[in-house]
């Protein structure tokens, strides 16, 4: 027998659970799809910068959004989702970066974004006192941090069953048809039929979209961390590099994670990811040379998180260009962790009020495909 | 000395020399395939022959004979052309099958055709309250103790647990001058009725009349409580007793060493890593890799010998590793493959040594209340997760080991779940009211085992690397 629903959502990361709850908060009652469980792939094991800091112009209206939320995730999730903000700093590692620096802020700052500030050496000493000393500046943006992904995704995936949304996990949806009015989904035995279709499929909403009339230039990707054991606290700010892949992150129990992009194999039709230690050793190696304490650490684990990159490196985010009812959130390309909470809030109001104040126009699927609406 | 790998590519990689691996890399070279076997050890035997080329023990029954078996096959090794490498610790090993292994500090990267784990046991966890005390240890390091350094306790010395090693070390305790003040069996008394059917298999095994007269010797020496339904080890930081029931009387006792025991379970670490497919053995009660017969895993090329294949025991691993060896010859020499004994030869020796097992496995299973337990008892050492942590994680959402991650950072630390693992998995489906297979256990990720951020920084660089620095 078919269920009817207010909406259905496909994929159970924390852009679809979090949009799973902006709907409950809507009064909507939305059903969320998780082939596996919510936060099995990146949005679980990602590196968990809360991060303004360095954004693609386009998704920074969508980014301040979230940041709003974040700083408030405790009000809505009941969870404090092990969020800090001791803030992200970019370190230009000589006086060419620290340029492009500068020209950055300015362009911000000529858009009215004044997150992003520029800061010399001194201050790049005192927020990040263990880097090497021929660092001339970076960027900070003091309001960003980090959480933990997995409880932070199942945060909003119980909050959101809690305020009524049904949940199915562990089964894949499938034979996603529109008809009369509604969009049809098979979940095992089971049917579900709603006005409203959110594909925040990750790594495997491409496809959903090519079968849905609508392929874009999309790969699956999976960027590798790795973990230390516990060193003595030196660092609280996350750390991004200007020119080189590295981000670094102290935790509260001493363990350090570094990331920074380098890719491992993904074979997303087996959940498998198989890692790249050379390229892991050239992250240890830019850790070994910008952060002489590290040196003794010792390697716990490394891992992968299957996702989807977009060719522009920016996210599909919106309603369909060919099918109403129909709404894309996907393509974050190794950067939407921290637009999850934000990016829900404002999928909620496309679907519910059909617009929103905050800023993602640049986003849509309509850059690839013009609408036909 | 530090050696490293002499080639880069290998026809067979052999991981672990115990006896499986022992076998099997003598097996693999002397068909004449390029074989490397890699040994975390200083020396070759594994746990069952450990230091069997080094021990100072050297009254040959103090040990007892199935020991120096040992020897005959480090000799079959060494006649060959295997390449030996000790000290070898592989830490990460994927479906590729390319191998990362730290030697001496420094690690190398080699390709294989094909992989024969023989990474054999551990000792399964005995999550008691109490067990992370000092002055409480596992027999298994106990044992490790007394082979390379002939080293026997002289305190006040509990055992207490159950299991063919358990006796065996007791034994060899008492052969060696050590002191054991008392050894309190948990072996559960309905499980010699269930094991009673696969009696017959069992007083034909040769496992019979050495494991009898061995239990015969000890409780000659010893004073055997049987029956132990309770046992916790007491003491403010550091164990000054031991306190248990048996048959409805408590007892607490004064000691300054309790041996811990019940059974070993396969080593998975490495497999699993690799994304190999196991499964929930009910009747061993741990993970054990769904291999066909003859060893082959889900992963093309990983086949896995020993009792990492799921527990067998030295005589059975021994065929395993020839059996594993001799499928990687068939595939990479098949001409050669010819002149090796028979497979199915080798299948019906390894009948022969498994025989009498299940009625081992079924009097030993361990009792459900020193596998799964409750309240404050630790269960997660590194991370000191209690049961109790790991049940209002179930309560607030966590479905499995991997959620229970997030929550709790349960088998997040440098063990990688090898203490805890099988009691998260099987506290949680007693909880949820799952199978095991149904709960799953932890993803393992390499560095299987811990390297140092220097040693990773040190490796050499691959060709993206070098043209990166160049465009840069």
């Amino acid at each position: 027998m078919t269920q009817n629903v207010d909406a259905i959502v496909v994929g159970g990361g924390i852009h679809g659970c979090s949009t799973t709850l902006h709907l409950c908060l809507a009064g909507l009652k939305p059903v969320l799809i998780e082939k596996d469980y919510a936060g099995r792939h990146a949005s679980g094991v990602n590196a968990g910068g809360v991060r303004q800091l360095a954004r693609h112009i386009q998704e920074i209206p969508l980014s301040i959004r979230s940041m709003g939320i974040w700083e408030k995730i405790k009000d809505l999730l009941d969870d404090d989702c092990s969020f800090e903000s001791y803030g992200q700093v970019l370190v230009a590692e000589n006086e060419e970066e620290l340029a492009v620096c500068r020209a950055r802020v300015a362009e911000l700052n000529a858009l009215g974004f004044t997150h992003e500030e520029l800061i010399d050496a001194t201050e790049l000493r005192r927020l990040v006192p263990a880097v090497a000393e021929t660092c001339p500046g970076g960027v900070v943006s003091r309001r960003d941090g980090a959480a933990n992904p997995a409880q932070t995704t199942t945060a909003f995936r119980r909050k959101a069953q809690q305020l009524g949304a049904t949940v199915r996990e562990g089964v894949a949806a499938s034979n996603i048809r529109y008809s009369d009015g509604l969009w049809h989904i098979d979940v095992g035995t089971e049917t579900f039929a709603a006005p409203v279709l959110v594909n925040a499929a990750g790594a495997w909403a491409g496809k959903i979209a090519a079968a849905l009339g609508e392929p874009v230039p999309v790969e699956t990707v999976a960027p590798m961390l790795m973990i230390t054991s516990r060193v003595p606290h030196f660092i609280d700010p996350v750390v991004i590099l200007r020119g080189r892949k590295l981000s670094f992150k102290q935790f509260s129990n001493g363990t350090v994670l570094i990331g920074g992009g380098h890719l491992a194999t993904p074979n997303q039709d087996r959940n498998e990811t198989v890692l790249d230690w050379k390229s892991l050793a050239i992250s240890a190696r830019t850790v070994f040379e910008l952060f002489p304490v590290m040196r003794g650490a010792t390697i716990v684990r490394a891992w992968a998180g299957i996702e989807a990159k977009m060719k522009d490196d920016i996210p599909v985010f919106g309603p369909s260009s060919r099918h109403k009812g129909l709404y894309h959130q996907f393509g974050f390309s190794l950067h939407g962790f921290q637009l999850g909470p934000g990016a829900g809030a404002v999928m909620a109001e496309l679907i519910v009020n059909g617009g929103t104040q905050t800023r993602v126009g640049d986003l849509g699927i309509d850059r690839f495909h013009p609408s036909t609406l | 000395m530090t050696v490293a790998p002499k080639r880069e590519d290998y026809d067979v990689v052999v991981i672990g020399a115990g006896p499986a691996g022992l076998a099997a890399a003598a097996t693999s070279a002397e068909a004449g395939l390029t074989t490397l076997l890699l040994d975390e050890n200083i020396g070759p035997g594994g746990q069952v022959f450990r230091a069997i080329s080094s021990t100072p023990v050297t009254e040959r029954s103090q040990l007892g004979a199935d020991y120096w078996v040992g020897a005959d096959l480090v000799q079959s090794l060494r006649a060959s052309n295997a390449e030996v490498i000790h000290r070898a610790t592989v830490w990460s090993l994927d479906r590729n099958l390319d191998i990362a292994v730290s030697i001496g500090g420094a690690s190398a990267f080699v390709k294989a055709k094909r992989v024969i784990l023989a990474t054999g046991a551990l000792e399964r966890p005995f999550p008691i309250p109490g067990w992370t005390l000092p002055g409480v240890m596992t027999a298994g390091a106990a044992q490790t103790m007394l082979k390379s350094s002939a080293l026997v306790p002289g305190g006040r010395t509990v055992i207490a647990g159950q299991g063919p090693l358990l006796w065996l070390l007791a034994a060899q305790i008492l052969r060696l001058g050590g002191r054991i003040d008392r050894i309190l069996d948990t072996t559960e008394r309905g499980n010699y009725f269930a094991a009673l059917p696969h009696a017959f298999a069992f007083l034909t095994s040769p496992y019979f009349t050495k494991g009898l007269a061995m239990m015969r010797e000890v409780k000659a020496k010893v004073q055997v409580v049987s029956g132990v339904t309770e046992l916790t080890a007491i003491g403010d930081g550091q164990l000054t007793s031991v306190s248990y029931a048996a048959g409805g009387k408590r007892e607490t006792i004064p000691a300054d060493l309790l041996l811990l025991h019940q059974g070993v379970v396969p080593n998975v670490n490495l497999a699993m890593s690799a994304d190999v497919e196991h499964r929930w053995d009910d009747l061993q009660l741990c993970w054990s890799p769904v291999l066909d017969a003859s060893g082959n895993s889900s992963v093309a090329g990983i086949a896995i010998a020993g009792d990492g294949a799921g527990i067998g025991g030295a005589n059975a691993a021994v065929v395993r590793g020839r059996i594993a060896a001799r499928a990687a010859v068939e595939a990479l020499a098949p001409a050669v493959a010819a002149k090796l004994p028979a497979m199915a030869t080798l299948r019906a020796d390894l009948a022969k040594a498994e025989r009498g097992r299940v009625f081992l496995d079924t009097l030993f299973r361990p009792s459900p209340q020193f596998r799964i337990p409750s309240g404050d008892t630790i269960v997660c050492r590194c991370e000191e997760v209690t049961a109790k942590d790991v049940l209002d994680s179930v309560a607030i959402g966590a479905t499995g080991p991997n959620q229970l991650k997030a929550y709790r950072r349960a088998g997040m630390g440098p063990c990688q779940g090898r203490l805890c693992g099988l009691t998260v998995t099987e506290l949680m489906a007693q909880a949820r009211g799952k199978t095991p297979q149904e709960i799953g256990y932890y993803r393992l990720r390499a560095p299987v085992k811990p390297i140092t951020l220097a040693e990773l920084a040190a490796v050499p660089k691959s060709e993206a690397d070098i043209k990166a620095v160049v465009r840069g």
